[in-house]
């Protein structure tokens, strides 16, 4: 089921009080319905902004690079593809990096979102709850153990690392009568990635091969990642981005306390089980890709509350394209700002998140979801 | 000297009572001395608990002793101890074997009671230094002096401590407004260690590979090669600041009350809240210092000791007890497992404490209890 005006907007008003034939009480009803629509028409401008910050941002970044191409020569090669030297940076570098920022950034805000949505949870966060450590264990295993030395070649161990951890986490936190409460979930977050974490530090210390190259996988970063591993991936990571924003409503719903939302009919653990497979193709697929970005999937869906509100149909896209655009933002400040080499897309977010994060764990009470 | 029943003290935030288990209902006997000035809750399971960690820690401190590459007979070992014996024995118990279990039980200690302090100032079972960014300012700030200074052991260490008190202070700050809430202060420990965590990776991949490996060990935390001059500096640092933070724990236990109804109490909320961050801090500094950031301790011990002592409020004594046992137990394990190899000791503590904390969780949260 699915109610067409749930909680955030419908519920902030409330019912009217006042008996229907009055006719200050329809003005007033009146005024709230224009009101009401005039918020949906900002909200649909503001996502229409925020996909034009994003279309500019990724033209950026195709364009910004060792080698500078004027953005009418980024936008020839994109369409006419010539087989010159620009045209192949274009097509071989730059758009696969760009295309990955995009996706994983929309992934990694959307997994954010569904998560604090789902456990009503102001701290769960992609790599709070495990699924950071999951795809490092994993990674190891795979480096360890069967000797690949690439991001393509290590992908599906990422994918399936994180996976399994996010799959784990979620059944050891919602065990019981109690079901998934934040500090259950956090701390079955904690302790589950304290194992892992044991065990990639036990590997690397014996093996400084593997330690080697764990080294430069978990800053999380876009460079090296080839048009190979983007089409390995991409379907995961579509089919995640598809499926959680359907789910806006029915999270709405569940907003509404889980009584409630059974009261009025909701399926609770059917929407449950949706939002664990969105969540667990959406990390899993961002963490194969990148390593380990943290913090994206925790401060983007803050900063889209504090523009849109609680509503889910709302704070999901928003989540998606802000946090595309910071990750592909801060992949092209990595690549600019350093005087040599560059940052990788993992640092800048952290660096940048947690300014951020902390200005609004400042200003607003985030316990309240 | 009278011994009357007192309700049962009730914990202080829905958190905390999660974690506890919230089952205790009778009243407790309190034993009063110097006509009610000076007064103790007698449990018989607290007791008995604290004194089988007090024989557990003991025990686990003979056998590491004992064992080794040259396994000393335990009589032998008591010789040594007061000084006779052979001299192989002298000196591999008094030069080489002590020092370290001295120090593994020490900083077990100090890191469980500095956790017990954080999560009761933030309220939350997670608010230990691991997660309120202590831990990831002190392996940053060591992490640079291996890499970029290329400093000496004592050095590593005062990089350490400076990264870890300055990240505390940081966050505690920032987590000021109208007083310290106990999110707020979680939530703000979060970012900042993200951010120094991605600094120290970032560091990582800049370094040379020897290098890198050197500040790896350093940074998962290890007591191998521990000798007197570690152990004795955590030695001084407990015997100074734990005293400092037992006698600041009935003020901690009011304040998980909420600090107004602390306040209305005649508890100094502020100085209180500043005065044990800072022995704390201290004591994990020292901690750090001499065995580098070694995870989970913090975290697990005062948890372990509620749920086996089935106590609702913070549990200072027992949460040190624990972290005693818990440290000297996994740093045995890391000497034997894979001898004559050593791991570091932090990739045990996870590991293990890791696996019993999910364990437990497990069978707490299947019977709905929690």
């Amino acid at each position: 089921m699915s109610l067409e005006r749930p909680s955030a907007v419908a519920g902030a008003e409330g019912e009217d009080p006042a008996a229907p034939d009055s006719v200050v009480a329809a003005h007033a009803l009146d005024r709230r319905t224009r009101a009401a629509a005039r918020t949906h028409l900002l909200r649909a401008g503001g996502l229409l902004v925020l996909l034009a910050a994003l279309l500019f941002c990724a033209m950026l970044s195709v364009a910004v690079g060792a080698k500078d191409i004027p953005l009418p020569v980024v936008w020839d090669a994109v369409w006419n593809p010539d087989g010159g030297y620009d045209t192949s940076v274009v097509w071989e570098l730059r758009l696969p990096r760009t295309v990955l920022g995009v996706f994983v950034g929309a992934a990694l805000g959307l997994a954010g979102a569904l998560m604090q949505g789902l456990t009503r949870n102001p701290i769960a966060e992609p790599g709070i709850l495990g699924v950071n450590s999951g795809a490092a264990a994993a990674v190891v295993v795979a480096i360890f153990v069967f000797g690949l030395t690439s991001p393509t070649a290590y992908v599906w161990f990422g994918f399936a690392g994180a996976a399994v951890a996010a799959v784990l986490v979620y059944a050891l936190g919602s065990r019981g009568r109690a079901g998934a409460t934040p500090v259950r979930l956090a701390l079955a977050g904690t302790a589950l990635a304290a194992v892992l974490q044991g065990f990639v530090y036990g590997i690397t210390v014996l093996n400084e091969f593997v330690f080697d190259q764990i080294r430069f996988w978990q800053v999380g970063s876009l460079v090296g990642r080839d048009l190979e591993l983007f089409a390995r991936i991409w379907p995961f990571l579509a089919v995640g981005i598809v499926l959680a924003l359907a789910l806006g409503p029915a999270l709405n719903t569940i907003a509404l306390g889980e009584d409630l939302a059974a009261a009025l009919g909701a399926h609770i653990n059917r929407t449950r089980a949706l939002v664990a497979l969105a969540i667990v193709l959406l990390c899993g697929g961002a963490t194969a890709a990148a390593g380990p970005i943290w913090f994206v999937g925790l401060i983007v869906p803050h900063v889209a509350r504090s523009m849109t509100g609680p509503d889910q149909r709302w704070l999901l896209p928003y989540s998606a394209l802000l946090a595309a655009i910071l990750l592909t933002g801060a992949d092209i400040v990595g690549r600019v700002l350093p005087a040599t080499g560059e940052l990788e897309v993992g640092i800048i977010t952290a660096l940048v998140g947690a300014p951020v994060f902390i200005m609004l764990v400042r200003r607003r009470r985030m316990a309240q979801l | 000297m009278t011994l009357t029943p007192a309700r049962a003290r009730g914990a202080g935030t829905g958190a905390q009572d999660t974690a506890a288990g919230g089952r205790r209902t009778r009243p407790a006997p309190v034993l009063r001395l110097a006509g009610g000035r000076v007064s103790v809750m007698v449990r018989p399971r607290v007791a008995a608990v604290y004194t089988g960690l007090l024989a557990a820690t003991a025990a686990v401190f003979a056998v590491s002793l004992a064992v080794g590459d040259y396994t000393i007979a335990l009589d032998r070992v008591l010789w040594a101890l007061v000084g006779y014996g052979e001299r192989l024995d002298l000196f591999f118990v008094r030069d080489v074997r002590l020092p370290r279990a001295l120090a593994a039980v020490l900083v077990g200690a100090a890191l469980g009671i500095a956790g017990a302090v954080f999560q009761s100032l933030s309220r939350n079972p997670l608010g230990s230094p691991d997660i309120i960014g202590f831990t990831g300012g002190a392996s940053a700030g060591a992490v640079a002096v291996i890499l970029v200074l290329g400093g000496s052991t004592l050095q590593v260490s005062l990089g350490a401590i400076v990264g870890g008190v300055a990240t505390a202070g940081l966050v505690y700050l920032l987590a000021l407004k109208r007083g310290v809430q106990g999110y707020r202060l979680v939530l703000v420990g979060i970012g900042i260690n993200a951010m120094l965590l991605s600094v120290r990776d970032y560091l990582m991949t800049r370094a040379e590979l020897t290098e890198a490996m050197t500040a790896q060990v350093w940074m998962i935390g290890s007591l191998n090669g521990t000798a007197w001059g570690q152990a004795l500096t955590i030695a001084a640092s407990c015997a100074v600041l734990m005293p400092v933070v037992l006698l600041l724990g009935r003020r901690l236990r009011l304040m998980e009350m909420g600090d107004s109804t602390a306040q209305a109490l005649g508890v100094p909320v502020g100085c209180t809240q500043v005065a044990a961050l800072l022995a704390a801090s201290a004591l994990t500094g020292a901690a750090i210092a001499v065995a580098g950031p070694i995870a989970f301790i913090a975290l697990a011990a005062p948890q372990l000791v509620r749920r086996l002592a089935r106590t609702s409020g913070t549990a200072l004594m027992g949460a040190a007890l624990m972290g005693a046992l818990l440290l000297s137990a996994a740093d045995l394990v890391a000497q034997r497992a894979l001898a004559p190899t050593q791991l570091p000791v932090g990739v045990v503590t996870a590991v293990i404490g890791g696996s019993y904390l999910v364990w437990v969780l497990y069978r707490e949260w299947r019977t709905g209890n929690a």
